[in-house]
């Protein structure tokens, strides 16, 4: 019998299946776009123009070859990492993209960097004082932050931080001739924002995960052994509640990349967001495909990463019997 | 004796208790314990569930689960009493100078650590031993407890060693701080009798070697009389006898004690055999997406108003035997005939007479009731199923039922959660008999319960048997239990039947290999019956 790990062949499942769900959310972007009423042809040459007018720059743009044939040419063009070129201003899409898609990243990854550690650090003193002054505090201030909406907590911070005590600037732009600690001066608002709409929700995550597992035997085992509550919590809970806290902190990185796109409205952020939205607008289908195309991906692959971890953090399945 | 390890005064403990449809009490669940352990004593605690015996056990750590709270007496723990240790001084007592080893290790320990650093904490933690001794002293302890590959044995995870070995490293963890006083909660209750009889010379031997004081918890008399030098009989929370073990065993001066020691009765002989109501033929099983068979070729025949019991350990194949009968696991190959007729494979396709006829009760009431039904919605389901019983006429007859399982008025409007767990069982026993089956296929049923309690089940359905002529099949590893009530035996092991025939037939030797183990693994009322046990055996493997 040639044994392959367990841990292996689930891996290679879950790619598998991961791959699958980005080629039927290929599917569903390019159907979505097909079926919207009218077409770039349509909104370039205005209310006015002439049928004539319509087939030709159709023909020009190969909108009148069948669908089937448009989506296989635009999936085959995305595996190479061709995405096409702009209708409106006919730019190559990923050289526009990537740019916005490098700054995004860029504050998504300061924003998690903040959130991820400060929110499990948050669930496990919350779960340590349950019940206690610590636990509400905690509980309550985040629960505060979640419910604001975002363009709010966005101006708050811009009225108190910006412009009554002049610390950090309220608009955030950023090109690439800046140094690394002039984007990070520009980007701590928004990055502020971000982590305080991502924390509430990891934290109570973590929290609750924790409080779970508390029940079980081994945890009176531990405190039985004499262990101070603290390590009871972080060396023994905490390592068996790791599967349900990834999940819920990869959907809430997912959310800093697709999701920001009215924080970075409010900080006047050059990134993904703000280029969808303006391509919306302009109706430029190539440009909200690749948009749809590049969101599906990285919210596919983070949860793609959630399960792995997951995974691997299960010691029956990395040490089978 | 002024060198107590334990000295236990006047300890009460209280909890706060909902029952249902009730306001929150107090409830008192130990009166007045006193009792004093001895430097290298053993002391039995027994009693039935609720009897108070964990709860005790837990207050030697000053530790009280959930709600319960200790509040009144002294614990004195070398001379200290841990009621008026803070919570720090506790943390340095507990894991140190005394150690607590639960009854299902599977569950008390960590599956996310390795079993060496698990073992190895509490010793480093309170700053006992380097890693390094510490470690060699664990592989030393795994040694003394006859684990398999001491030197490697800790770098395996928990769900990478059977419950045995678990329970083994259990007490190697609880003795590795060299502690004065080990809790023992029970340690064996979890594991098939084979398994039991060496955990319990390793935790004897082990005990033996360090010379720590031991609290043993236990609701079996004979795995006590094995290893303590004295017991302490407990109910309802107060203290009944306390004595030296020989004493307790041989000249109980208490009724409560007496039952106790009775209760591990024979039973009479076995009735002669009749023309089969049920045979199973030939049958073989999996479980859908195993490669492995559960049942092979298996086959058994139950007598009308006879009680064929199937014993075995737990993987051994005899409540999946009950699955195929019932048609919920249909077999791969053979044939289930049942009152001359062939049974359909599976459950669907058989008659709601064939259902009828068959009835199953389970090893847990608990969970084999719906939690938000009646008592009266329960037993009349089958009522209304099978003979379309409606309004009074079903009232009336779940009344009769229930007077038949000796529950008075008023148990009928009750829901799951207010019944004891005797009580609940009884509800299944009704419930099976509301159809009029032929058969009753009892998985376990009184497993789960204490041993008087399990007395009064077992009785009850005898009584029923003698009354309504209904066979049954009765599934346990309890031989006690098969040596009380069945006609025949099947002996299973690991998927076949190994030895069946009428019960003085397979009770008497020559036995064959698994079943010479299986009798001479359980337990006897009598000290020294461990020693003489081992000693037989390895007289019997060193003759192989």
């Amino acid at each position: 019998m040639t044994a392959v790990h367990p841990v292996v062949r689930l891996l290679a499942q879950r790619i598998a299946l991961g791959l699958v769900l980005l080629w039927a959310a290929s599917v569903l972007i390019f159907v979505g776009t097909e079926i919207l009423p009218g077409d770039v042809a349509q909104s370039i040459l205005g209310q006015a123009a002439t049928p004539q007018a319509l087939a030709n720059l159709r023909a020009d743009m190969g909108l009148d070859r069948p669908p089937l044939e448009r989506y296989l040419s635009w999936l085959g063009g995305a595996v190479r990492g061709d995405l096409g070129t702009a209708l409106s201003n006919g730019q190559d899409i990923a050289r526009a993209m990537g740019q916005r898609l490098s700054n995004t990243l860029f504050l998504a990854f300061w924003a998690a960097v903040v959130a991820v550690p400060l929110a499990i650090l948050l669930g496990l003193v919350a779960v340590r004082y349950r019940g206690r002054w610590p636990d509400r505090l905690i509980s309550g201030v985040t629960l505060a932050t979640i419910s604001i909406p975002e363009f709010l907590l966005g101006y708050i911070v811009i009225f108190f931080l910006a412009v009554e005590f002049r610390l950090f600037p309220s608009v955030a732009t950023i090109h690439s001739g800046m140094s690394l600690a002039d984007r990070l001066n520009v980007i701590v608002l928004p990055a502020l924002v971000l982590v305080l709409t991502v924390l509430g929700h990891m934290m109570r995550m973590t929290r609750a995960a924790i409080l779970n597992v508390m029940q079980s035997a081994y945890i009176e085992t531990a405190e039985l052994k004499g262990l101070p509550p603290f390590a009871v919590i972080a060396r023994h809970a905490f390592p068996n509640a790791i599967a349900p806290v990834v999940n819920v902190v990869m959907i809430n990185l997912a959310y800093l990349v697709v999701g920001v796109v009215v924080v970075e409205v409010v900080f006047v952020f050059p990134g993904m967001g703000q280029y969808l939205v303006d391509h919306v607008s302009k109706r430029d289908v190539p440009v909200v495909q690749a948009c749809g195309l590049v969101f599906a991906t990285v919210y596919i692959g983070l949860n793609l990463l959630a399960d792995v971890i997951a995974i691997l953090a299960n010691p029956r399945l990395r040490h089978p019997k | 004796m002024t060198d107590a390890v334990l000295d236990v005064r006047g300890l009460r403990i209280e909890a706060t208790v909902c029952p249902p449809g009730e306001q929150p009490r107090d409830a008192v669940l130990v009166h007045d314990a006193t009792f004093r352990l001895g430097k290298g004593r053993v002391l039995g605690l027994i009693g039935e569930s609720g009897a108070g015996k964990s709860t005790i056990g837990l207050a030697a750590m000053a530790y009280g689960r959930g709600e319960v709270r200790i509040t009144g007496g002294q614990i004195l723990l070398n001379g200290r009493d841990l009621r008026a240790a803070g919570p720090a001084a506790l943390r340095g007592v507990r894991g140190r100078q005394v150690t607590y080893v639960a009854q299902s290790a599977a569950a008390a320990f960590n599956p996310a650590i390795r079993l060496m650093d698990q073992v190895i904490e509490a010793s480093l933690r309170h700053g006992l031993m380097g890693r390094a001794e510490a470690e060699a002293r664990a592989v030393a302890l795994f040694r003394t407890l006859g684990l398999p590959d001491p030197e490697t044995f800790g770098r395996r995870y928990p769900h990478q060693v059977s419950g045995g070995q678990l329970q083994r490293a259990m007490t190697a963890m609880a003795l590795c701080p060299r502690p004065g006083l080990v809790v023992f909660d029970e340690p064996t209750t979890a594991l098939d009798v084979t398994t039991q009889i060496d955990v319990l010379a390793a935790i004897k031997t082990a005990i033996r070697e360090t010379g720590v004081a031991a609290l043993y918890i236990t609701h079996d008399l004979a795995v006590v009389a094995q290893i303590a030098d004295e017991i302490l009989v407990l109910r309802h929370g107060r203290m009944v006898e306390h004595g030296e073990t020989s004493r307790i065993l041989h000249a109980p001066r208490e009724a409560y004690t007496r039952a106790l020691v009775a209760v591990r009765r024979a039973g009479g002989p076995g009735r002669p055999p009749a023309a089969p109501i049920l045979s199973v033929e030939g049958v073989t099983a999996r479980y859908p997406g195993l490669r492995q068979d559960v049942l092979s070729d298996v086959s058994v025949s139950v007598a009308p108003g006879r009680t064929l019991a199937v014993v075995g350990e737990s993987g051994s194949g005899k409540s999946t035997l009950a699955r195929a009968i019932t048609g919920l696991l249909p077999p791969a190959q053979g044939r289930i005939r049942f009152a001359g007729r062939d049974l359909s494979p599976a459950l669907a396709g058989r008659s709601l007479d064939d259902r009828r006829e068959i009835q199953m009760i389970y090893q847990m009431a608990d969970v084999a009731m719906n939690p938000r039904q009646t008592v009266r919605t329960i037993v009349g389901r089958p009522l209304e199923l099978y003979f379309g019983l409606r309004g009074a006429a079903r009232d009336a007859r779940v009344q009769e039922l229930l007077d038949a399982i000796e529950l008075g008025e008023g148990y009928g409007d009750r829901y799951p959660a207010e019944l004891s767990g005797g009580q609940k069982q009884r509800v299944c026993i009704a419930r099976a008999l509301a159809a009029k089956p032929r058969l009753i296929l009892c998985d376990e049923v009184t497993s789960a319960l204490d041993p008087l309690v399990a007395d009064g089940i077992l009785r009850l359905l005898a009584d029923l048997q003698a009354r309504e002529g209904v066979a049954y099949m009765f599934v346990t590893h309890d031989l006690a239990t098969v040596r009380a009530i069945a006609d025949s035996i099947a002996v299973m092991h690991r998927g076949r039947v190994v030895r069946q025939g009428a019960k003085e037939a397979v009770l008497s030797p020559p036995f064959d290999d698994y079943t010479d183990l299986l009798l001479k693994s359980v337990p006897e009322m009598r000290t020294g019956w461990l020693e003489a046990a081992l000693a037989t055996r390895r007289m019997g493997s060193a003759g192989h």
